[in-house]
């Protein structure tokens, strides 16, 4: 099954486009709430952490399903997880402190919650910058290494998350629940690979 | 040890609208008099205390209350729900007809007293407000209430008091939260030392934007003590008691390293997981900045020297 020239494709990049424009349609209906700019940043942080999981979700269902050709999803999703969470930052650089330098250096220093956000946008930036096909050319062998690094940027993401909690567990823990099997799987290939003489027969 | 506060409403066979329009009768009748040569345009009607009330002396002149909409809809009640939306329809089902409150402690005038009979002793005044929440927002509301000295004066402490404990209703039948025994210990509790309990800034409010409080925001009656953060400020109040030692209080037994007994708002203590040195104000849009956090919430002329002598950093 090749995934890359059906109509598949077009509708998946234009469906992830769909929580940008529902969350347009909430700003420009005021229907954000009493604190739109916190709606703003839950909004777009979710998204970037939904397609963070779907992301690590593309190898799985690969396997499980021996669908062919998805890794182009994965790019895209990956990218579309750089998209939200480069949106998520904007909205707090600019929605909310208006590029007030001052103000949000001293936020940032004092807010370890956001540590983990800067630390899992900054791996996702590394990534969605060698995406390429003449970075991954170019890198060779450690492209793959570096990008094992989503392992880290997702359990950054869901320490930010929790971080910042003030009250319902429930949405994290049940994302911290995905983001295990989602790695739980990889810890499994794994092993697996590692005692290749049991599971081969 | 804390007795069921329901246990201190007799139950009564009058039906609750009726008692609470008998209670809006007696604060229009107040109000009459208190705003006498005003007009009397404020008490014409049933629906609202008043446009009319006399400011309280720490009003703030220059301060514009955020949408009242915004603040109705916006409450952190962790006895209905964990988020800021729902309480607002849940807080709907608490009944807080009739209502008293027991005073108790080091005092020589321990009772239990109906919230009518508390209010007829009260002048009810507007007062405009900065509130802060320890989760960097804010808003400025302009309550209705009363100093909580007025209160405690007219009970009489004893020498003996240094501290206040203000206990919430437990109501698990109308609160989804107390009822799962989530959380925090059930009911809330809150507390002030004597000297902020008698700081004339410290009210009791039973209204804002001139009518009563909506069941989201404390009603019938609560805490609003402007220089503290929000959670200070304790909702639906059924027991105030005046003590000798320091009463434990909700969030501080919950976390102590997060939420300290004094809870003064300062920009340069940060929570452990997020700075305080800015806020959010609520009604400000997008592509505003945030407003720079003041000590003790700008409220430091008055309260100031409440704490000469304190490490606030220790004492957070
Ligand atoms: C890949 C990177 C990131 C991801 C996946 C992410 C994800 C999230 C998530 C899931 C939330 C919680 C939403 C909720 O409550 O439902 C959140 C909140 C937030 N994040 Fe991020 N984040 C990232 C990076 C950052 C960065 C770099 C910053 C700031 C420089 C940041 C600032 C915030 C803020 C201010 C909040 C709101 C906290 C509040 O509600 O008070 N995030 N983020």
């Amino acid at each position: 099954m090749n995934f890359r020239f059906n109509w598949i494709w077009p509708f998946t990049i234009a469906g992830c486009l769909i929580p940008l424009l529902w969350l347009v349609f909430d700003i420009a209906y005021d229907n954000l709430g009493s604190n739109p700019i916190q709606a703003l940043h839950i909004r777009l942080g979710d998204w970037a952490l939904r397609f963070l999981c779907i992301t690590l979700a593309v190898t799985p269902i690969q396997t499980f399903t021996k669908w062919r050709g998805m890794s182009d999803y994965r790019q895209l999703f990956g990218l579309y997880a750089f998209f939200y969470a480069s949106l998520h930052v904007l909205g707090y650089l600019l929605a909310d402190h208006y590029l007030e330098w001052q103000v949000i250096g001293i936020d940032i220093i004092e807010s370890s919650y956001i540590w983990f956000g800067v630390l899992a946008y900054f791996i996702v930036f590394l990534l969605a910058m060698t995406t390429s096909k003449w970075a991954k050319k170019r890198l060779g062998k450690s492209w793959k290494k570096l990008h094992r690094f989503i392992y880290i940027a997702v359990c950054a993401a869901i320490i930010h998350y929790f971080w910042q909690l003030k009250g319902n567990l429930a949405e994290p823990l049940f994302y911290l629940l995905v983001i295990f099997f989602l790695l739980g799987f990889r810890a499994l290939t794994w092993l697996k690979n590692r005692q290749p003489n049991e599971n081969t027969g | 040890m804390i007795v069921k506060s329901q246990n201190d409403i007799p139950a009564s066979e009058i039906t609750d609208p009726l008692i609470f329009k008998q209670r809006r009768r007696i604060i229009k009748a107040m109000l009459a008099t208190t705003i006498a040569g005003v007009g009397t345009s404020a008490v014409a009607d049933d629906k609202s205390i008043g446009t009319n009330l006399p400011k309280g002396d720490f009003s703030g002149e220059l301060l514009t209350p955020s949408p009242a909409n915004l603040i109705k809809n916006y409450t952190n009640y962790y006895e209905f729900a964990f988020n800021k939306e729902d309480s607002t329809t849940l807080a709907q089902s608490l009944r807080i007809d009739p209502w008293s409150v027991e005073i108790s402690g080091e005092v020589e005038k321990p009772g239990t007293y109906a919230l009518e009979d508390v209010l007829r002793q009260q002048t009810l005044k507007e007062h405009i407000y900065r509130f802060r929440c320890v989760e960097a927002w804010s808003m400025v509301i302009p309550w209705v209430g009363f100093s909580l000295r007025d209160l405690l004066k007219s009970v009489k402490p004893l020498s003996t008091a240094r501290f206040v404990k203000f206990t919430s209703v437990y109501q698990p039948e109308a609160m989804p939260r107390q009822r799962a025994n989530a959380m925090l210990d059930w009911p809330y509790v809150e507390g002030l030392r004597i000297d902020e309990a008698m700081h004339p800034l410290t009210l009791l409010a039973v209204g804002m934007y001139g009518d009563f409080l909506p069941k989201q925001n404390g009603a019938p009656l609560r805490l609003v003590v402007p220089w503290k953060y929000g959670f200070k400020s304790i909702k639906a109040i059924v027991k105030i008691e005046l003590l000798k030692t320091p009463p434990t209080t909700s969030w501080n037994k919950f976390s102590p390293g997060e939420y300290g007994f004094y809870a003064n708002v300062n920009p340069s203590v940060a929570h452990p997981r997020w700075s305080q040195y800015s806020e959010r104000q609520l009604g400000s849009g997008f592509f505003t900045p945030r407003r720079r956090t003041e000590l003790f919430n700008g409220y430091g002329e008055q309260v100031a020297s409440l704490y000469t002598d304190m490490d606030l950093r220790h004492f957070y």
